[in-house]
């Protein structure tokens, strides 16, 4: 493991400690360039270790030191243990990824989880009270049956959440359109736009 | 993903230098900077692009992420969100067609996180050039051929082609800064100058990999449209092969303005047909000082593919281009437009 979890309401004195020993772990080895003709950037420090950095996440404070390719989806998932973020296309075209990004929903397979410094992140895990009660975009999923599979769900919530922040909720035209970012293999759109119309009816967002 | 270096520079001053700093060592330093990441991260997965330091601007978003609509003038810093300026009810007001061309691309995720620098230098989708699994694309490996030629090609471009590349430029904002003069404020190690938008693109003539009159190392900090006579009279209409969260198959971003009937001046630039963002001068000279009709909106729909060069697979991007600006001027002709 390569990552300290802290509550954020918690002294700051351990917040600092991160484990560099483990920096490059979980990801894909590095490559030797191709066409070696050229030398690699001066810059580059010999050993080249990872620097650590703070990762807010669901209102925990994470300290990681990840080889610098490794998106917020990837440090979420295999990392931080955050699973319920999911992997579809890894290429922006699915939405399954959809996390909230200072409130606005974003897609993590195409960020690199280090320019997420200073910035908080919520997933899936995050929308519940502590005591387990679920945020009523999650009930109204429930309510309407708003899946199959469900693959696509954490992000089709958290893309949802975000919709009705944007203002983007007021019809059913409104919420197809502006949910068109989050694909679902099982066709469960009637139902989710149902589910958002419930969500946006209590007042949720 | 290759591996590289990465640094998060605090300012616009710290990002220039610290490429003019990589770039005096070594001219071609494979370095790049990353904006929102939504082109750049995605084609590196792909090891289509392959940097080996990434200069990350996410931290230039406070400086130069303004969106300023003005009597005179729109001036829209260069790392505001796609999202923020689709919604900024000013652009939608006084610049429809801007505040159209960004809501009508990619999805809600994406434009929350795409910067409009970076919107108008993303790639384009050629299938050929996103997978290296294939040799021949000269865009991404000079001199190597085009597989898009003799392959499948029916999202590729029928204007501005060479026979070296028929790449569609793909995006949508950059017709709608065509449309409307917009110019580029620029910054880089060798200083800071403007630029007319017309001028960013270069067709692929023999030399598709070489996409913009970008300076090494140069950003992009702010786009500047001029308010004129038919900046309100502008729309954005774009055709896709599904009704979201699509690139254009055809596009036309027009500008009027009308003495009634008769138009005084038209501005037209077309998406999703060609290799670059596309002005259609002849189109819009065909237009002034006669009154629109369907015939003459037609007749300006002709000429602005009268150039074309069809591909195996998409000649239909020349009846389906003609129609999207015909209706884009009729439709324009027909807003109502406060004083
Ligand atoms: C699934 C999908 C669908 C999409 N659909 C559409 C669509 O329908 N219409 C559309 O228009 N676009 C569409 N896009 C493209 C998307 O809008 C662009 O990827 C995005 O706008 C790029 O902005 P960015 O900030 O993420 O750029 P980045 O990926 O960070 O950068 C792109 C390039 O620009 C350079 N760059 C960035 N900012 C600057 C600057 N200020 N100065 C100089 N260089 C800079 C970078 O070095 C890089 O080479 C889609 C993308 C995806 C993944
Ligand atoms: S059309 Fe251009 S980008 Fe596509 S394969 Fe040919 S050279 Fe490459
Ligand atoms: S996994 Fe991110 S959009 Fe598909
Ligand atoms: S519920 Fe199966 S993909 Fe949406």
């Amino acid at each position: 493991m390569d990552t300290e979890k802290h509550d954020t309401t918690a002294p700051s004195s351990n917040r600092r400690r991160f484990l560099v020993g483990s920096a490059l772990s979980g990801t894909v080895p590095f490559l030797p360039h191709e066409a070696e003709a050229r030398a690699p950037l001066a810059a580059r420090p010999p050993g080249d270790a990872a620097p650590g950095f703070a990762l807010h996440v669901n209102a925990h404070v994470y300290q990681v030191a990840l080889d610098p390719r490794t998106t917020l989806l990837d440090a979420l998932r295999e990392h931080l243990d955050l699973t319920g973020v999911k992997k579809g296309c890894d290429h922006g075209q699915c939405g399954a990824c959809t996390v909230l990004v200072e409130g606005r929903r974003e897609l993590s397979c195409l960020s690199l989880a280090a320019s997420m410094q200073g910035r908080e992140v919520t997933t899936i895990e995050g929308l519940a009270t502590p005591d387990g009660r679920l945020h009523p975009m999650q009930q109204a999923f429930m309510n309407h049956d708003a899946f199959q599979c469900g693959y696509c769900t954490p992000g089709q919530i958290l893309s949802a959440i975000g919709c009705i922040r944007e203002g983007h909720a007021g019809t059913p035209v409104d919420i197809r359109e502006y949910m068109s970012g989050n694909l679902c293999r099982c066709a469960a759109y009637p139902n989710i736009v149902a589910a958002i119309e419930q969500a946006r009816d209590q007042g949720e967002g | 993903m290759r591996s590289f270096q990465y640094s998060r520079p605090s300012s616009l001053t710290a990002a220039a230098g610290e490429m003019g700093g990589l770039l005096a060592q070594d001219p071609d330093a494979p370095a790049a900077y990353l904006a929102g990441g939504t082109t750049l991260l995605d084609l590196m997965k792909l090891d289509v692009a392959r940097p080996e330091r990434v200069i990350d601007l996410s931290a230039l978003r406070g400086e130069l992420g303004h969106v300023h609509p003005g009597a005179t003038e729109l001036r829209l810093g260069a790392f505001a969100r796609m999202a923020e300026v689709a919604a900024h009810p000013g652009v939608i007001a006084d610049y429809p067609v801007i505040a159209q061309s960004l809501a009508l691309a990619a999805s809600a995720q994406l434009r929350n996180m795409a910067s409009l620098g970076g919107n108008v230098l993303q790639r384009t989708r050629c299938s050929y050039f996103r997978d290296p699994s294939w040799a021949a694309c000269n865009k991404r490996t000079p001199g190597s051929g085009c597989a898009a030629l003799g392959g499948v090609n029916r999202a590729h471009a029928v204007l501005g082609t060479s026979e070296h590349c028929i790449a569609t430029y793909p995006g949508d904002f950059a017709q709608a800064l065509l449309a409307l003069d917009a110019t580029l404020v620029l910054a880089g190690p060798q200083g800071s100058r403007t630029l007319p938008f017309g001028s960013l693109h270069q067709l692929p003539a023999a030399t598709p990999h070489r996409e913009t009159t970008l300076l090494p190392g140069e950003l992009i900090t702010e786009f500047v449209i001029p308010a004129r006579a038919w900046t309100r009279r502008s729309l954005y209409l774009k055709v896709r092969d599904r009704e979201s969260y699509e690139f254009a198959v055809a596009s036309a971003a027009v500008a009027l303005d009308l003495d009634g009937d008769v138009v005084r001046e038209a501005r037209i630039a077309l998406g999703g047909v060609a290799t670059i963002p596309w002005r259609a001068h002849g189109a819009e000279d065909a237009l002034r000082g006669l009154t629109l009709t369907e015939t003459l909106a037609w007749t300006a729909a002709e000429n602005a593919f009268a150039a074309a060069r069809p591909q195996t697979h998409n000649a239909f991007k020349i009846d389906l281009g003609q129609a999207a600006l015909m209706r884009a001027l009729l439709q324009a002709a027909s807003l109502e437009i406060r004083p």
